[in-house]
């Protein structure tokens, strides 16, 4: 039994799906990445670099052993 | 019954055709004034942080391109100079090359956003629109002026480099937008000028079209007069220096000198010699460009090592 030589077609195809898992790839290795470097550069709080508790987001609900905005200080 | 072959299809397109949909030639400039612009502008951005902003930048530029291919398939079949790109040639369906284009610039601009600030996803995603709507879409096939004001879409990047460290836009950034801004009519009609065929056939109202090449000549000395204050200005604000004053003078002096020539040619003798001087200003305005934006990031490390204290921006 013998193989047929490929047609340009599967050539083509070839080229363009092994492209598109490099690109993939490479997309999780950026994501990945990125999430390494961010949150690495965070501070003890969870606030990105530059921004300290006083100007960050203040939380809606409640956290645990704090009191809700609403209850006037009960928890 | 007919016969039905693989040369009756559309062809399936290799990598390199999706690749040559985002206009690689475009997006490196996209890539070098967005890098300067990031570069220059105060803050520290995370070195990570930067190249991947930048190569997302690059990407929505290169999804603006692909997106102007899908609709300008009709004419690049028409011009000489555009009839091998992957529409025209049969390589990449057209609604491939939508779908192509959208996808990018949705993912392009969300990536941009999650790994710098969403102000400056924005102005990317604002840019794609420029380019591909306002110019595309609507003014290349209205108006002569159509690169005057569509042009505006290629001056956008150093600004995204400059919201990407800052977060914002100031006089510098837009000082950097306002020099490639001036620049594009000049750089493009010097090009139209020695392609002089291909835009008539196509039915795009370039102005060696609906004016003529004598009053094409004109606009071309007039706008790189034009040019020069902007790129002093540049030079005298708080991103320039020295070296940004020297190029912006001997580069101007350069451009203006190339465009006077243009002008006083007569269309004849240019004809006669295989328009050498269009082609000759058509180089130097790349080289200008960029020689430009390399100045500026010379004076930005001397800045850095602590050479120009005694340089006050104005």
């Amino acid at each position: 039994m013998s193989f047929r030589p490929d047609h340009e077609l599967h050539r083509r195809r070839w080229s363009r799906n092994l492209g598109l898992g490099a690109v993939l790839a490479a997309f999780v290795a950026v994501i990945f990445a990125l999430t390494i470097v961010k949150v690495s550069r965070q501070d003890d709080q969870g606030n990105p670099p530059g921004q300290s508790q006083a100007t960050a987001p203040q939380a809606v609900l409640p956290q645990a052993g704090q009191a809700s905005p609403s209850t006037g200080g009960q928890p | 019954m007919s016969d039905y072959t693989v040369m009756d299809q559309p062809q399936d397109a290799g990598f390199g055709d999706y690749v040559q949909l985002l206009k690689p030639r475009v997006m490196s400039l996209v890539v070098f004034t967005a890098m300067v612009g990031l570069l220059v502008a105060p803050g520290h951005v995370h070195p990570f942080v930067g190249f991947i902003s930048i190569l997302f930048i690059a990407l929505g530029g290169g999804a603006s391109g692909a997106l102007n291919m899908w609709y300008d398939a009709d004419i690049d079949a028409v011009m000489r100079r555009t009839r091998s790109r992957p529409i025209p040639s049969g390589r990449v369906a057209s609604g491939e090359a939508l779908g192509f284009g959208l996808a990018l610039s949705g993912i392009s601009c969300l990536m941009l956003g999650l790994a710098a600030n969403w102000f400056a996803a924005a102005f990317l995603a604002f840019t794609i629109f420029f380019y591909v709507v306002v110019y595309t879409i609507w003014l290349k096939r209205l108006t002569p002026q159509n690169i005057v004001i569509g042009g505006a879409a290629g001056a956008f990047p150093p600004m995204i480099g400059w919201a990407v460290a800052t977060g914002g836009v100031s006089v510098e950034s837009v000082l950097m937008f306002t020099l490639i801004f001036m620049w594009t009519p000049p750089h493009f009609w010097a090009l139209a000028l020695f392609m002089k065929d291909d835009y008539s056939k196509a039915g795009v109202p370039m102005l060696t079209v609906t004016h003529g090449r004598a009053a094409t000549r004109t606009h071309i000395l007039v706008y790189t007069i034009l040019l020069a204050p902007f790129a002093l200005a540049l030079a005298a604000s708080a991103v320039g220096g020295p070296v940004t004053l020297a190029a912006a003078v001997v580069l101007n002096a350069g451009f203006i000198w190339g465009a006077f020539r243009l002008w006083r040619r007569p269309e004849a003798q240019a004809e006669a010699d295989g328009y050498k001087a269009e082609k000759a200003l058509f180089k130097f305005s790349l080289a200008y460009l960029f020689l430009h934006f390399t100045a500026l990031l010379v004076d930005a490390a001397l800045r850095g090592a602590g050479f120009m204290t005694w340089w006050q921006g104005a």
